[in-house]
């Protein structure tokens, strides 16, 4: 599929924006973060491939996951057009993932990788760089004040931008609950929720979470269908 | 405990009834009838000579006929003059299955026949094999099965996916089903039904047995006991019909008390019931849902000053706190039993001299089983006392009340064996032994539910369970199931065997929490102290249910009120809480949808005051004001009043089709009048009205024809609409999660592997997601849209009632609200509210931090702000 063929997306949407270690940022309702000084745009936890990776165990999931992500990330990259792409790690289930890759898909992504920068960060699920793909591979990332890495670290982390823990959120109310994925953001440190589409997500009031914000120091913006509720703490759930 | 004695061994009384002159009743068994002054009654005689012409029975008789032994004298028989003797060289396989919806009802059994087989020295054995029998006697009874064997449904799945199950099955002679009304119209009955296939071709010659209540539609039971030619006219059982014993005397309550105008606790007829228990020996007071058993059992003992013996009994709570009250029961000890469906089939566990059912009977066959409850003596009647919660149920039960008396039944006709049911039983007979795929379709289709299987449905199962039936074939390499060069379909792995007897089941609960009452060592200035374990577990409730509360809300509980702590290591911690009402409202509104000829009955009702008579007083008044301020709904019309009412605009139809079907209706609706401008709200629906709320006054756009009426309720709602909303709702998610898992998608979890179904919940989710926009005519979505048509949707029934009302909608444009629209109008702010409710919550939750000071603890960087910007980057 060429990048033109698909609609674009260009209807107004509302914006989150945040200051994160003194630096403008924002968060995209698609679940990415978008750096609009530097034009830059960061999703995390794609897990391509995951279907087929369930699928060498005889639990056969649609095998349309990474067609999916792929078409979701290829919209987002039309709407915000970046200079620079970071998939932030776990960009593929398993390490076998990039060859399990469909020829199609393999297109897609050297269609999107076409005339901008690509990094892939290491995640636990894919720490070694993707063979047979474009871009850069890289452990870690720092840029201007902020660091890019998959697991978020207990150390004081001013401007660390993570994924690997897919964050969610969960209301509760009058008898009725919403879950939804969600960044998770102090003022310092940034966690991004999970872009593939079958990737399911741990409550921020998981205690994952705890030693990396204060207990209630934070800032959960779970994803509605067109913007991004910010929600304190007080008024999470716990699953 | 001998308490069911007199049901199963014959109430007969001695009457001039033929014996054994013809021959079909051997001595041994004439002499034991007459050792007991008994005779035989003429239906046991008409199914042994059935059975000797090699026929297969449908015994339709009420409870108390003698029906469960009427069922196996043709096998004792049978088994008394057989030549075959066991010895240890030869296998000898079981002669008779008796398959029971119920454990319990097949251990009972077991308890019964023994009598009759001791006291005639008969040469056989009879054991029970059920998900409680130990592995060890399990091994062995397929080494040395006995010669009845007494099962379930699933045990009997278990057994033909065996790779023995020829061998085991081939002397097969007869299968009794018990309670054979309650199993067909589930997914248990589909597997059962495709069970039934394969043993007819293990046992060629195979007689079966069905026992059952009366149904509206007994040739649905006939064909379904017995082989069909697909495309032949249906093959029938023979059938047996006991005629009902003395008709029961059935009356309502017509308190004189203010009958409430909604709600679902009848507290104001509370005073009538405890009169009516005390005097009584023994009671059974019936209501449709465990929160309605917990909310009565605790008012009861509130007024019960005499303290006499009431007991609870529900699904939900610790097997062992019902296996005391079923003895108690039994003893004699109690006075009364509050129960759920759990006491509707099987056992009689007393002398219930009285039936009380408690809310709305919701069908008049159903309401006839449960009142059947009451003395198991054929020529007494039983008795039963109706207590409507409400006005609507009034009518309900006058409508149900004359139903009975006229005989009616309105059990559910036999639908379409289920897709995803398939796809377990094609592993299974995978697992059992290499299959043949046009055999297999044709064994399948033999069976009545599945007679209009087509071959296209058929290889999309096939493909399914093998590689996940997807049209990009990516797992063929890791496929389940393989072509082999022979031609034949086997397994690819033994261990999908394994895998396949843990997943075997189509009954997919909903994931339960145990709740357990935990001690609280508290500190003196309120904050929540340490939490001590150790409590006892009070039973199961559902994980959705816990998930929405928040610590020290309080519920209603195992007869108490109970205070919210949190859930600790897959365990929902909880106190006693100290106030006497709970403070989330926990009834879950009625599982079982009002039946089709009910809603009739009631319509009918309403539309002719000359029925009114039947009705109390203050009822009659209601209906009279209703006549004057607005207008009664002619039988097959649809009446719609349109009314404001403070500061918004209200929409109340009365279509009467049941809970399930408004919600749809009401999804849909607001999504028309959202896009006629007039932006709704939301809306509530109970089982007899729908009420839907917005912005602007509806009265006037339909008035004005922005839209017409006839438009806003077109059955073109059903095409795109319909297709739009079920992409994201959660109910036709739920329903797709128990697909999945009975088609062996995603495996069942089993206790103790984790800590809860969320995991479950979500992936499955987000499965639908992926599948619904890349393969939307898969085999799960295929299965999920059946469920949905009469399942939690009710989208059939919904069509037939926009048909029906096409031409007939009647528009009242009113000042005031209506007496008719009272009882929907109170249910608002009571009942769940639909609409865009999700992201409503979000909205609410986000402005709560935009009140905090947005600094809180937390550092937000520069000023520490955010913000919501219309921006284009």
């Amino acid at each position: 599929m060429a990048l033109a063929e698909t609609s674009h997306r260009d209807e107004i949407l509302p914006e989150t924006r945040i200051a994160l270690s003194g630096r403008e940022l924002v968060l995209d309702v698609s679940g990415a973060l978008w750096d609009p000084a530097s034009r830059m745009l960061v999703v995390a936890d794609l897990h391509l491939e995951k279907a087929s990776s369930f699928g060498r165990r005889r639990t056969f999931l649609p095998p349309y996951d990474s067609a999916a992500t792929l078409a979701a990330l290829h919209n987002l990259i039309l709407r915000r057009k970046p200079k620079t792409v970071i998939c932030l790690g776990d960009s593929f289930h398993d390490g076998g993932g990039p060859e399990r890759l469909a020829e199609i898909d393999r297109g897609k992504i050297a269609a999107l990788q076409a005339g901008r920068e690509w990094i892939w960060i290491a995640g636990n699920h894919d720490p070694a760089p993707p063979p047979g793909l474009g871009g850069d591979c890289l452990a870690e990332l720092s840029h201007s004040g902020l660091t890019f890495r998959h697991e978020p670290t207990e150390a004081i982390a001013q401007g660390e931008i993570a994924g690997h823990l897919h964050p969610c959120g969960k209301i509760a109310r009058r008898g009725r609950s919403v879950r939804r994925r969600a960044f998770v953001t102090d003022g310092t440190r940034l966690i991004l929720p999970s872009f593939g589409v079958l990737t399911g997500g741990l409550n921020v009031l998981d205690r994952a979470f705890v030693g990396l914000f204060a207990r209630r120091g934070f800032i959960a913006f779970l994803v509605g269908a067109d913007r991004l509720y910010p929600v304190a703490p007080a008024s999470l759930r716990p699953d | 405990m001998a308490v069911t004695k007199p049901k199963l061994i014959l109430m007969t009384a001695p009457a001039a009834i033929p014996t054994g002159e013809d021959g079909l009743l051997p001595e041994r068994f004439q002499q034991w009838f007459a050792d007991r002054g008994w005779a035989p009654r003429p239906h046991q005689l008409e199914l042994i000579a059935q059975a000797r012409a090699g026929s297969s029975s449908l015994l339709i008789a009420p409870t108390g006929a003698g029906k469960t032994l009427a069922g196996f004298l043709p096998s004792l028989i049978e088994l008394s003059q057989a030549h075959e003797r066991r010895n240890s060289s030869h296998f000898i396989g079981p002669h008779t299955l008796y398959v029971s919806p119920l454990k319990a009802l097949a251990v009972d059994i077991e308890r019964n026949l023994g009598m009759p087989v001791a006291e005639m020295g008969l040469p056989l054995t009879v054991e029970t094999r059920t998900g409680d029998t130990p592995t060890h006697k399990r091994q062995r009874q397929k080494l040395s099965p006995p010669d009845i064997l007494l099962t379930t449904p699933e045990q009997v799945a278990l057994l033909i996916a065996s790779r023995d199950a020829e061998r085991f099955f081939a002397r097969l002679s007869t299968v009794v089903f018990d309670e054979l009304h309650s199993l067909t119209p589930s997914k248990r009955g589909d597997l059962l039904a495709l069970g039934l296939a394969r043993l007819r071709r293990l046992a060629p010659g195979l007689r079966t047995i069905g026992l059952s209540a009366t149904v509206a539609f007994p040739d649905d039971l006939r064909a379904w006991l017995v082989e069909q030619q697909p495309d032949a006219p249906r093959n029938l059982a023979e059938m047996v019909v006991v005629g009902e014993g003395a008709p029961p005397e059935i009356s309502i309550r017509h308190s004189e008390a203010r009958i409430p105008w909604s709600g679902h606790t009848a507290r104001y007829a509370l005073p009538e019931v405890l009169e009516a228990i005390q005097s009584h020996r023994m009671t059974l007071v019936f209501v449709n849902t465990r929160w309605q058993a917990e909310m009565l059992f605790s008012e009861l003992w509130r007024i019960n000053e005499e303290a006499l013996p009431i007991a609870l009994h529900h699904g939900s709570l610790d097997r062992g706190q019902r296996r005391k009250v079923e003895a108690a029961m039994a003893a004699g000890s109690l006075r009364a039993v509050v129960a759920t469906s759990t006491l509707d089939l099987g056992i009689d566990w007393g002398d219930v001299d009285l039936v009380i059912h408690v809310g709305a009977p919701k069908g008049a066959s159903r309401l006839a089983q449960r009142i059947g409850r009451a003395n198991h003596r054929m020529d007494e009647p039983s008795r039963g006392l109706l207590v409507p919660s409400n006005r609507f149920e009034v009518m309900e039960c006058q409508a149900a009340l004359e139903a009975n008396e006229a005989g009616i039944q309105d059990t559910p006709p036999l639908r379409p064996g289920a897709l995803d049911v398939l796809c377990q039983h094609i592993l299974g007979m995978a697992v059992a032994a290499p299959f043949d795929l046009e055999a297999l379709y044709d064994e399948v289709r033999s069976a009545e539910s599945y007679r209009g299987l087509s071959y296209e449905d058929f290889e999309q199962a096939v493909d399914f369970v093998a590689t996940g039936g997807y049209a990009l074939r990516s797992y063929e390499r890791y496929a389940k199931i393989r072509r082999r060069k022979d031609g034949l379909w086997a397994l690819s792995h033994p261990k999908l065997a394994q895998q396949y007897r843990l997943n075997l089941g189509t009954i997919v609960e909903a994931p339960m929490l145990n709740v357990r009452l935990a001690s609280r060592r508290g500190s003196k200035d309120g904050r929540p102290g340490t939490i001590l374990r150790g409590g006892r577990v009070l039973g199961k409730i559902e994980e959705y249910f816990l998930e929405q509360l928040v610590p020290g809300d309080t519920f209603q509980f195992a007869g108490q009120v109970l205070a919210f702590v949190g859930i600790h290591e897959n365990e929902a911690l909880v106190t006693r809480a100290e106030a006497n009402d709970p403070a989330i409202p926990s009834y879950a509104g009625g599982k079982f949808p009002l039946s089709t000829y009910l809603a009739a009955g009631v319509r009918a009702m309403l539309a002719d005051p000359a029925h009114w008579e039947k009705l109390p007083a203050q009822v009659r008044d209601w209906l009279s004001i209703q006549r004057e301020v607005s207008v009664l709904p002619s039988k097959d019309a649809l009446l719609v009043e349109t009314f404001p009412r403070e500061t918004k605009f209200y929409m109340v139809a009365y279509p009467f089709e049941g809970r399930l079907a408004h919600q749809t209706l009401g999804m849909l609706l607001t999504r028309r009048l959202e896009r006629a401008r007039a932006r709704p709200l939301g809306f509530v629906a109970n089982d007899y009205a729908l009420a839907v709320w917005g912005l602007r006054d509806m009265g006037a756009l339909f008035a004005a024809g922005t839209p017409t009426l006839t438009e806003l309720f077109d059955e073109d709602m059903l095409g795109d609409d319909l297709e739009e909303w079920l992409a994201e709702s959660y109910l036709l998610k739920r329903s797709f999660r128990n697909c999945a898992i009975i088609a062996g998608l995603i495996e069942r979890r089993h206790p103790g592997e984790e800590k809860s179904g969320r995991q479950v919940t979500i992936s499955t989710d987000l499965i639908y997601d992926v599948l619904r926009s890349h393969e939307p005519d898969h085999i799960l979505l295929k299965a999920t849209r059946a469920d949905a048509a009469t399942g939690l949707l009710d989208i059939r029934r919904l069509g037939e009632m926009l048909s029906r009302i096409q031409g007939r909608i009647v528009h009242q444009r009113l000042a005031h609200v209506s007496p008719l629209a009272i009882p929907a109008m109170l249910e608002i702010g009571r009942e769940p509210v639909f609409g865009e409710a999700q992201e409503d919550l979000l909205v609410e939750a986000s402005e709560e931090l935009m009140r905090e000071a947005m600094g809180s603890e937390a550092d937000f960087g520069a000023g520490g702000d955010f913000s919501q910007r219309r921006d284009l980057a």
